[in-house]
């Protein structure tokens, strides 16, 4: 073990982590709308559109990612039209390819995971909302989103860990984020287990940051499964001072 | 008649590049089978790790299970690849060999994904092992069977089951995580639509059609898991 190597390398590498978390937080934040929209299209009775949404899936979760930027960062160079195109300075630049990558990447498989959630919502719920006169839009904003966002966010938990781990491959169109940066110091040093138990350190801090956030997210959002929220017993009744019966709830 | 572009650059034979796709597409199914199998391997000892009576074992799993699946993939597979060539010469030169060594990049591809579809197959394979009756195991043991017979007869069969869908997930995430072997020169999909585009400037072509070989490779293995699922739970009452 090369200490003062690691040492070296600690500041390099931390130099990557803003790049690799502006990529996650922006594809994430992008790819959540795009996957509400390919989930209501999914769940959408008109054919052609949940038809859609479907492939969309399919293709996006069934090929690699790295397919995916290629196809975005060096593919789109190939026709001329788009060369001359309005596009062409956002794809020419790796950072915004790299980012539609990973945006349609995320949207692909947040939006089954939100396709989860809004499928378990119980049907009477949403035939109670109707039955009081919500429209469409009322009954997703009130009645199924809350409910399906519950539902998913410790799946979610986890695609923000794997969109996390996947900005590494940005590396591989020249963007030098942690990994980048870390392979870089590899092929300098040949000192591959130093290099990397740093970089590791890094992602493991995220990772584990992430993991606490969203279980303090979950643990707001269910307030009924929580100690001070249960519904009282008897007992507790029996304590509770008169005119102060519903003490044990909140 | 004149075929369309793409048709005369994806082409059976010297002509084109078809054959040569075809050819990176098994080599890809080949390295992704391999380590597969390793991840099993890798997997079964690793959920028996962390099912350790001790703690320092259990530890030891646990290191290793959340290291791997905390930290990308690209990351293990850099290590692996500019690690394993320096550890091999590093063994060699106690044999007193000075030469540099390349390791073959299918068996480093293999040990590298072998150890990032370990880490979840661990996972699998734990849950799966919990998910037998405890009930069971304690019928078996007052029927008087042996460990050995016990793991053969109780757990291998249902664990198998259990941690059927699971594992196909595994299988998925490794025939993706191939893509990124290609860095290591290995000539799977990857590298060889990347040579092509790289002599033909056509980019777009090689790529997506690397995309559609592994649109078929992941939907036919998912045709096979859900078939292998139906299956193993033949014989099982469904709720």
């Amino acid at each position: 073990m090369d200490i003062e190597l690691m040492a070296e390398a600690f500041p390099k590498i931390l130099s990557g982590l803003p790049v690799t978390m502006v990529l996650a937080a922006s594809s994430l934040f992008l790819g959540f709308f795009l996957a509400i929209v390919i989930a209501l299209l999914r769940t959408s009775r008109f054919r052609p559109l949940a038809g859609f949404a479907y492939s969309f899936v399919y293709v996006f979760r069934g090929t690699p990612l790295l397919v995916q930027i290629f196809l975005i960062y060096y593919g789109t160079g190939q026709f001329e039209a788009v060369r001359e195109s309005f596009l062409w300075p956002v794809l020419r630049e790796a950072w915004w390819c790299a980012i539609l990558a990973l945006t349609l990447n995320t949207g692909a498989y947040t939006s089954e995971i939100i396709r989860g959630g809004i499928q378990a919502v119980p049907f009477g719920q949403i035939e109670a909302a109707k039955a009081c006169g919500m429209n469409a839009v009322m009954r997703f904003r009130r009645i199924v989103f809350p409910q399906a966002i519950r539902q998913a966010l410790p799946a979610y938990g986890n695609e923000i860990i794997l969109m996390i781990k996947s900005t590494s491959l940005a590396s591989t169109i020249t963007l030098l984020e942690m990994t980048g940066i870390a392979r870089k110091l590899i092929s300098q040093t040949y000192k591959p287990l130093e290099i990397f138990l740093i970089a590791a350190v890094f992602y493991l801090a995220l990772v584990f940051i992430v993991t606490r956030v969203v279980a303090f997210i979950e643990y707001r959002l269910n307030p009924e499964q929580r100690d001070a929220a249960r519904v009282p017993t008897a007992k507790d009744l029996q304590t509770a001072p008169i005119g102060d019966i519903d003490a044990g709830f909140r | 008649m004149t075929l369309p572009d793409w048709m005369l650059l994806l082409q059976w034979g010297d002509a084109g590049w078809g054959d040569e796709m075809v050819r990176g597409m098994l080599m890809t199914l080949a390295v992704a089978m391999a380590a597969f199998l390793l991840g099993i391997v890798i997997g079964t000892a690793g959920a028996a790790i962390k099912l350790s009576r001790y703690l320092a074992v259990r530890l030891i799993g646990e290191a290793y299970t959340t290291l791997i699946r905390g930290v990308p993939d690209l990351l293990v597979i850099y290590l692996l690849f500019f690690g394993g060539s320096m550890a091999a010469m590093a063994v060699a030169r106690v044999f007193g060999y000075e030469e540099y060594i390349e390791i073959d990049a299918f068996a480093i591809g293999t040990i590298a994904l072998g150890t990032i579809s370990g880490a979840y197959a661990t996972e699998v394979i734990r849950g799966a092992v919990l998910a037998v009756p405890k009930g069971q195991i304690e019928a078996a043991k007052a029927c008087g069977m042996s460990r050995f017979l016990l793991f053969r007869r109780i757990m291998v069969p249902q664990v198998a089951r259990f941690a059927l869908p699971g594992l196909g997930n595994v299988w998925q995430l490794t025939l993706k995580d191939t893509s990124l072997i290609s860095i290591v020169g290995l000539v799977e999909i990857m590298r060889q639509a990347s040579v092509a585009s790289g002599s033909t400037q056509k980019p777009f072509t090689f790529y997506l059609a690397a995309g559609v070989l592994y649109l078929v490779l992941t939907a036919f293995s998912n045709k096979g898991f859900g078939l292998a699922e139906l299956w193993a739970n033949r014989g099982v009452r469904r709720a």
